[in-house]
């Protein structure tokens, strides 16, 4: 594993660390599902970049499953937020 | 030197998702944060993933990573649009900064509705409320 990617990984890493602290102190559901979905953006790239590392490429379905599972997660909170969830107004 | 331009597509994408989550941390609102967000975090996945297709170059790996980019610029649009009208249904408070709001004065937050600004000038209001509440009452009624 080069020093490239490495530093490509840290980096990820401390957006994945501020993304926490968001979903962790977001005050309203709508901020913490947009932190999720950047979750799910972001291990999308880590994905790509550990298939680099360790050339092994079916690390890319495993990105497509995530990519695919943080779509369908935001379309379902949305639905619910848009129906059944507690109105703050 | 395709290893250069791999490093070059992996170190700009990262930087890219980290400036995302920079954004997602500093900015002041769930709109403004969503347009952090879901721009800076598409360009980033789609950079890491044309290094990938350089740094493979075998068909079916770059079919997949093609895949995941088209894949990721048709979600992201719509799942910002999606949970954008969701917050602001659901009361997201926008910045104290906020110039213009042009949904606010065609959204009754009373009974959920949105008008196009259009129907006020045929002024057939008991028409239209009735036929409002009772599509209330049938999206009640299927929602049980």
């Amino acid at each position: 594993m080069s020093i490239v990617m490495l530093v490509g990984l840290a980096v990820m890493s401390l957006a994945l660390c501020l993304t926490f602290i968001r979903l962790f102190r977001g005050p309203s559901l709508p901020d913490r599902v947009v932190a999720m979905e950047l979750f799910s953006s972001i291990l999308v790239g880590m994905m790509g970049v550990i298939a680099i590392a360790t050339e092994v490429s079916f690390f890319l379905d495993v990105a497509i499953v995530v990519a695919l599972m943080g779509f369908m997660a935001t379309i379902g909170f949305s639905r619910f937020l848009e129906r059944g969830g507690p109105r703050d107004d | 030197m395709i290893d250069g331009l791999v490093a070059v597509l992996v170190l700009a994408g990262s930087a890219f998702m980290c400036l995302a989550a920079l954004g997602i941390l500093r900015l002041p609102d769930l709109l403004t944060r969503m347009h952090a967000t879901t721009k800076a975090a598409t360009l980033g996945v789609s950079l890491i993933m044309l290094g990938v297709c350089l740094h493979f170059a075998v068909e079916t790996v770059v079919a997949r990573a093609l895949a995941i980019i088209l894949f990721i610029m048709m979600t992201a649009p719509v799942a910002a649009h999606v949970i954008g009208r969701a917050g602001y249904f659901v009361g997201a408070r926008l910045w104290s900064g906020t110039l213009k709001d042009e949904l606010k004065p065609h959204y009754d937050p009373l009974n959920h509705r949105l008008h196009s600004g259009l129907d006020d000038a045929d002024a057939s209001s008991p028409h239209g409320s009735s036929a409002g509440s009772g599509d209330d009452t049938d999206d009640a009624a299927s929602g049980k």
